[in-house]
């Protein structure tokens, strides 16, 4: 048995998790269940040795443990297989098995004839006959899956914990992969099972374990509980957000989207979104949930000329069609995009705040024709460090200098300097502080006033409900619903955002 | 230039290499009086001067995150280009035409298929994904073929003397070759710090994701880039050239080395998005300086190059920790 007690972790001085108590059964599947950032990864995490610096204790067969890194957690029995599979591609299936852990001969050198065979025994037993010298990348994402497990089959792993393992893989895929927890189940091995599919945990799953804003709210058989209560448990928190007063929504419409869809560029003849369509009126605030892998990135991404090859339908700007091919072409239609990661997609880290927000207009600051005017870019640097109380004592300094939320309106500066007409929001409050959030939940409402049209993609439900005026919900790729903020409620939303087949 | 428009801690790696140059100068005054005399410094920096206009179009590549290998057989192609153009004309045997060029018309077309071959570079590296290395790579050695089939693998030679003053002629006291590097090192500086390409060119290589995001045309400006490079490397090749008064076959071999030599040493990180034209020059000129410092203390040359790489080696360990204490 796997017991957590007390656990409490900080990033940097952020709390994930908050006495955190719960067992997980041998022999037992059991299900651990909450929204995006209720605190399930930090806390598996924890349990298999990636995150070392936590307050409280694991007990494991009734002795304490600390895990230094993950592999004293694998030795001691404890394998994660997590959703982004952790196989190099490009070596075989008994290669990626053994990798780290390869078995020598006499001479110090591999004894793949032995290393084969032990892996086609494991491949056996998962029911799968493939050749063990494949390549990994031949096999199909399910398929890849069952090796993460003869993974940790062969490092005799007695808890397993599987995050997320059906987001990606077909329903006969499914199936298989539940007739291998079942056998598993009955060789009493832990089982730990992350998953937002409630209605799957009611066919795999004995036991459940519900959190919610880094803390454990309820645990006990799945028996007893129905999907209502469930998603009751997930999000029965109240509001600690005040609704603002809803803004004045202009009938216009300022973007509308036809039939996107959006082809899955490594999965063959599937979809990442199927047939999208809504608009976006001038002076509207539009929330966008879904849980993780929903689509709401690749459907902003889409919007923003991103995903050309892949991606289909029409995309009309107040009232006109637009082609939108590249970054540009949505900049030249009045289309902003503030992205989900900053660092990676937003900023420029080492340049300064200056460079970084006048990058996207250049074109106004050059003089003559040719150079760029210093005066003129300091003059707008000024304006939108004034405007959006960008704390930075030059705008000579690094980007990278400043705190998550300053950077943040820096990338807001950047997109404002264009005069979009539409603004598209990809998590913009992740990652920093309160009173930064509440600047840029003001800040949204003054552009909404002012006609501007803003799409804002949340994984927080109670900024979605403060902020938006209309709330839009995908599930798996697909916009499942479309609710009046005056109907909207934790419960409606997550209803639609949770898949029910 | 002015201080504004450069990070503070750009500033610091500027002084840094300067301070090595200084240092490196004050040694060589004190260890042999022929160091410092007018003679030898004109000398040293007619010697630098094609590198420093091969490493400034490097420095432009390598901000954007790129390499260029190519530029050593580019030089040699478009010198010997130059000097066949000069010598030989277009002939069209079939029509019986010959189209002769005059220096300036020779020294261009020159200078035009090294910009041409450096688009192709970037034309590779930015519509079929070829990483940099691997492509420039390529050209190192097709141009390199193209000038063996050019010239048939001897030399061209006796270009004439008006052709020669380009290598050799001095302007108010300053050799000809110094007074093209400046501009050219000017006019590079300019483009980096004062144009919407100079800062298209720093995004990419600061954040080439945030950089496609913010409405920038990645793959023109990495086509230009490499043009730029290649027209460089071209005109390299025409200066070369006429200071010999002959196209050499095999000139240029591993003067893409000296050129990321300087580029690094001057502080631009082969990562892309920092560093600056100025700092390349310094480290050009440190180059020179060590060059001919160990020739006049009578070092061997096979001790030269252990000394260079030792140099260079060096110049990036103090960056690395200079960009820890960060």
């Amino acid at each position: 048995m796997l017991v957590a007690k007390n656990i409490s972790k900080n990033f940097s001085g952020v709390r994930a998790l908050t006495n955190i108590n719960l067992e997980l059964h041998p022999g037992k599947v059991n299900a651990i269940i909450g929204e995006n950032g209720a605190g399930k990864s930090t806390l598996m995490k924890i349990f298999s040795g990636v995150h070392t610096q936590y307050e409280g204790e694991i007990i494991y067969n009734n002795q304490p443990v600390k895990f230094a890194n993950t592999r004293e957690a694998e030795e001691a029995g404890i394998a994660i297989i997590h959703q982004e599979l952790n196989l190099v591609p490009h070596l075989s299936i008994t290669e990626n098995i053994f990798l780290g852990r390869e078995i020598t001969n006499v001479f110090g050198t591999l004894d793949k004839k032995k290393m084969k065979e032990t892996a086609a025994r494991l491949l056996a037993r998962l029911n799968l006959t493939i050749n063990p010298d494949t390549h990994i990348a031949e096999l199909k994402v399910g398929q890849q899956q069952l090796i993460e497990i003869a993974r940790a089959l062969f490092s005799k792993a007695s808890v397993i914990i599987m995050d997320e393992p059906t987001s990606a893989i077909s329903d006969k895929e499914v199936d298989n992969l539940f007739s291998i927890i079942n056998q598993l189940r009955s060789e009493d091995k832990t089982i730990a099972y992350i998953s937002h599919k409630l209605k799957e945990l009611f066919t795999i799953a004995d036991r459940f374990i519900v959190l919610r804003d880094g803390a454990t709210i309820d645990s006990g058989d799945m028996q007893n509980i129905s999907q209502d209560e469930l998603i009751l448990k997930m999000t029965g928190r109240k509001l600690n957000l005040e609704k603002s007063g809803q803004s004045l929504t202009d009938a216009r419409e300022l973007l509308s989207v036809k039939n996107l869809s959006l082809r899955n560029p490594v999965l063959a003849n599937t979809n990442v979104l199927h047939n999208i369509s809504f608009s976006l009126h001038k002076g509207e605030i539009l929330g966008m949930y879904g849980l993780m892998g929903a689509g709401r990135t690749e459907l902003m991404e889409s919007i923003f000329g991103l995903h050309t090859k892949y991606a289909s339908g029409e995309i009309s700007v107040d009232g006109i069609t637009r082609i939108i091919q590249s970054p540009r072409d949505a900049m030249r239609a009045g289309i902003a995009l503030v992205p989900e990661d900053r660092k990676l997609a937003g900023l420029f880290v080492d340049h300064s705040v200056k460079t970084n927000i006048s990058i996207t207009v250049l074109e106004k600051i050059q003089k003559w024709g040719l150079m760029l005017s210093r005066r003129k870019e300091q003059k707008l640097a000024d304006n939108y460090i004034g405007r959006l109380a960008i704390k930075t004592s030059s705008s000579n300094n690094a980007a990278k200098t400043l705190s998550g939320g300053n950077q943040q309106k820096i990338v807001l500066a950047k997109w404002l300097a264009t005069n979009p007409k539409i603004l598209l929001l990809d998590e913009p409050t992740r990652g920093i502080d309160i009173n930064a959030k509440a600047e840029i939940y003001k800040l949204m409402k003054t552009l909404s006033a002012e006609g501007m049209g803003i799409l804002m993609v949340s994984s927080e439900l109670p900024e979605i409900l403060a902020i938006s005026d209309r709330v839009l919900v995908m599930c798996e790729g697909e916009l499942t619903a479309s609710i009046a903020i005056e109907n909207a409620t934790e419960t409606e939303i997550l209803k639609n955002a949770i898949h029910k087949n | 230039m002015t201080a504004a428009s450069i990070p503070v801690s750009q500033h610091i790696k500027r002084f840094q290499s300067v301070i090595a140059l200084l240092v490196l100068c004050i040694a060589l005054s004190l260890l042999t009086d022929k160091f410092l005399t007018t003679a030898n410094g004109v000398n040293v920096l007619r010697q630098v001067a094609v590198n420093a206009c091969i490493a400034t179009g490097m420095t432009l590549i390598v901000l954007t995150g790129g390499i260029d290998l190519s530029v050593g057989s580019i030089l040699a192609l478009c010198g010997a280009i130059t000097a066949g153009l000069l010598k030989n004309g277009l002939q069209f045997p079939s029509a019986d035409l010959l189209i002769g060029f005059t220096i300036f018309g020779a020294s261009l077309a020159g200078i035009l298929v090294g910009a041409l071959l450096g688009f192709f570079n970037g034309f590779s590296i930015t519509t079929f994904k070829v990483p940099p290395f691997v492509a420039t790579l390529a050209m190192l050695t097709v141009a390199r073929g193209f000038t063996m089939l050019y010239t048939g693998g001897h030399p061209i030679s006796n270009l004439g003397e008006g052709f020669a003053q380009i290598g050799t002629g001095s302007l108010l006291g300053i050799p000809v070759p110094v007074w093209i590097a400046a501009a050219v090192v000017l006019l590079a500086a300019f483009i980096t710090q004062k144009t919407k390409l100079g800062r298209y060119i720093y995004a990419i290589g600061g954040n080439e994701t945030a950089a496609r995001l913010s409405g920038i045309r990645i793959n023109r400006v990495k086509m230009i880039v490499y043009g730029i490079g290649g027209a460089l490397a071209a005109l390299g090749g025409v200066i070369v050239t006429s200071r010999l008064d002959s196209a050499q076959p095999n000139a240029g071999i591993s003067y893409e080395l000296d050129a990321i030599a300087a580029v690094v040493i001057g502080g631009t990180s082969l990562n892309g998005g920092k560093g600056t034209v100025w700092g390349t020059v310094i480290g050009a000129i440190i180059i020179g300086v060590l060059n001919n410092g160990l020739v006049l203390l009578n070092v061997s040359p096979f001790w030269q190059q252990v000394v260079k790489g030792g140099v260079i080696l060096l110049a990036v360990i103090i960056d690395k920790v200079g960009e820890k204490k960060e």
